[in-house]
């Protein structure tokens, strides 16, 4: 074999997908469904009714034993100690620099047993780092990302579907809230959090019963609107929303405060790794800040573009962008000297040959 | 795919309606369709010149920029203003309220250069076959 040749993965829902005609893309390493019906269409869809995701291809890690706890509380900014059994959290694996090596969801399924969400390209040096990290801590690491398939079913009316092919339980746990029970008598993990800034329910089971499963939930949104949606709508969706993106908005050269992010760091909590950085930081100021921007010239901003000052200087860069199908305007998620963050603060984005006006503003762009 | 008999078209998939000394510019159902939702167009100004084969705008969809490429050389006397509002427009109807310029042709012997529907729709064909090809060497059926 060939070793320059990709050998790009795919979830168990490939064959569903080609055959739904959706076109498909790389993505992390994963051949993965971009847009069914158009990237707009699925977008507004979630917004105003419902939509389901195929989001199997990120990888899922399990942390268990008597120093669970203590061991996430040593490799992460927030507060692990806080999550009630059965509840979620937003957080993120540091380095020593205290640079984001994954932003990550924790999921504490029992007192002593973690469910990691980890991102699909990240995976991998995710699973290296927390088996580095775990001398002498009794802990049992478990990579389930292989057998597990995960569905997003968002938008306002995604508890109806639930409530349909779950039961009133399951559709009725809270926001951040996670729940083990059955779909269509299939055992899952059920959590209703989401990357879309919807209402939300996010479905871990075998991945050997992902075509049941996915059958089961369209068919019952039949009545509901439900759309299949791609990685495009994905995207378009937490942009609008100013949901960072690993790879393109945070990364393992950039701490949370510097990231818009830092609201994740509890800094009364104990000890763990880069603390010390942060704990600077957040006495000094940082340089950069990560920031929104809407466009108010037309043009599309995108990752890389070169974000200047009304006087013409480089102040920063556009980590991920594009035109929001929402508000009809170009928005980004934009890295910039501090002294530049602000809301309506002037700033200019090379698109292309043109400099375009745009305007700072702190996201979500839409109000949830 | 839609390919209209009465338009000439390049391999850019750009179409050309041509009456006249005058020439109505768009680009076909099948780039439409490989663009996805158009986002953004930007087109020349009228009385710009136009050169073919070059480049007079570009056209966004959510994830990609593209170049347009005349396929006639000339000078823009009108431009589809529709567009800035509702590029969508290019996805619904590319070949009627989509269209985006219209040229005054400088060197009618171009047309000659231009290919038929007939010709189109087999270049159309070759495209896809050639496009099958390289996604079954790209996705290898798992090895391990």
């Amino acid at each position: 074999m060939d070793s320059n040749e990709k050998i790009l993965k795919k979830t168990p829902l490939f064959g569903i997908h080609v055959k739904s005609g959706a076109r498909m893309v790389e993505f992390g390493g994963w051949l993965m469904p971009v847009q069914y019906s158009g990237i707009k269409e699925e977008h507004l869809a979630v917004r105003s009714s419902v939509g389901i995701f195929d989001v199997s291809h990120m990888g899922e890690i399990e942390v268990s034993g008597l120093d669970a706890l203590a061991f996430l509380q040593h490799l992460t900014p927030n507060d692990v100690s806080r999550i009630p059994t059965g509840f979620a959290q937003y957080n993120a694996l540091l380095n020593e620099k205290a640079g984001i090596i994954d932003d990550i969801f924790i999921y504490r399924l029992e007192d002593n047993r973690y469910l990691l969400c980890v991102n699909a390209s990240n995976t991998g040096k995710d699973w290296l780092w927390l088996n580095e990290k775990a001398t002498g801590f009794r802990v049992e690491l478990n990579d389930k990302s292989a057998q597990t398939a995960l569905l997003a079913v968002q938008g306002p009316k995604s508890s109806l579907i639930m409530e349909k092919t779950a039961g009133m339980k399951i559709a009725g746990i809270k926001r951040l809230q996670v729940a083990e029970g059955e779909i269509g008598g299939i055992r899952a993990v059920f959590a209703r959090t989401g990357y879309t800034g919807e209402d939300g329910f996010e479905i871990f089971f075998d991945a050997a019963q992902a075509e049941k499963v996915w059958e089961l939930l369209i068919e019952a949104g039949k009545e509901h609107g439900l759309v299949p949606a791609g990685l495009g709508a994905r995207d378009t969706l937490r942009l609008e929303m100013g949901y960072p993106l690993h790879g393109n908005d945070i990364d393992e050269e950039h701490t949370p405060f510097e990231s818009n992010i830092g609201w994740i760091c509890k800094l009364e909590k104990g000890d763990f790794i880069g603390k010390d950085v942060l704990v600077r930081q957040k006495s000094e100021g940082v340089k950069e800040k990560l920031t929104g921007a809407v466009l108010t010239d037309k043009g599309v901003p995108r990752h890389g573009y070169e974000v200047l000052s009304p006087d013409g200087e480089k102040i920063g860069v556009v980590t991920s962008g594009t035109m929001s199908p929402s508000l009809g305007e170009g928005i980004a998620l934009v890295r910039i000297r501090s002294e530049y963050v602000g809301e309506g603060r002037e700033i200019y984005i090379q698109v292309r040959d043109k400099r375009r006006k745009a305007l700072t503003k702190t996201p979500p762009f839409c109000k949830k | 795919m839609k390919v209209p008999e009465n338009l000439k078209y390049t391999r850019e998939h750009e179409w050309a309606r041509i009456r006249g000394k005058v020439a109505t510019i768009g680009i076909t159902d099948y780039a439409q369709d490989q663009l996805g939702d158009v986002v953004y167009v930007e087109l020349p100004d009228v009385a710009d010149e136009v050169a073919k084969d070059e480049q007079f705008g570009t056209i966004e969809s959510v994830k990609t920029v593209s170049d347009l490429f005349s396929p006639l050389s000339g000078e823009v006397i009108k431009v589809n203003e529709q567009l800035e509002d509702r590029p969508e427009l290019v996805n619904e109807d590319p070949y009627g309220d989509g269209w985006m310029i219209q040229i005054q042709i400088s060197d009618p012997d171009e047309i000659d250069e231009l290919m038929s529907a007939e010709e189109y729709e087999a270049y159309l064909e070759e495209e896809a076959g050639s496009m099958e090809d390289e996604e079954d060497d790209d996705i290898d059926e798992d090895d391990e």
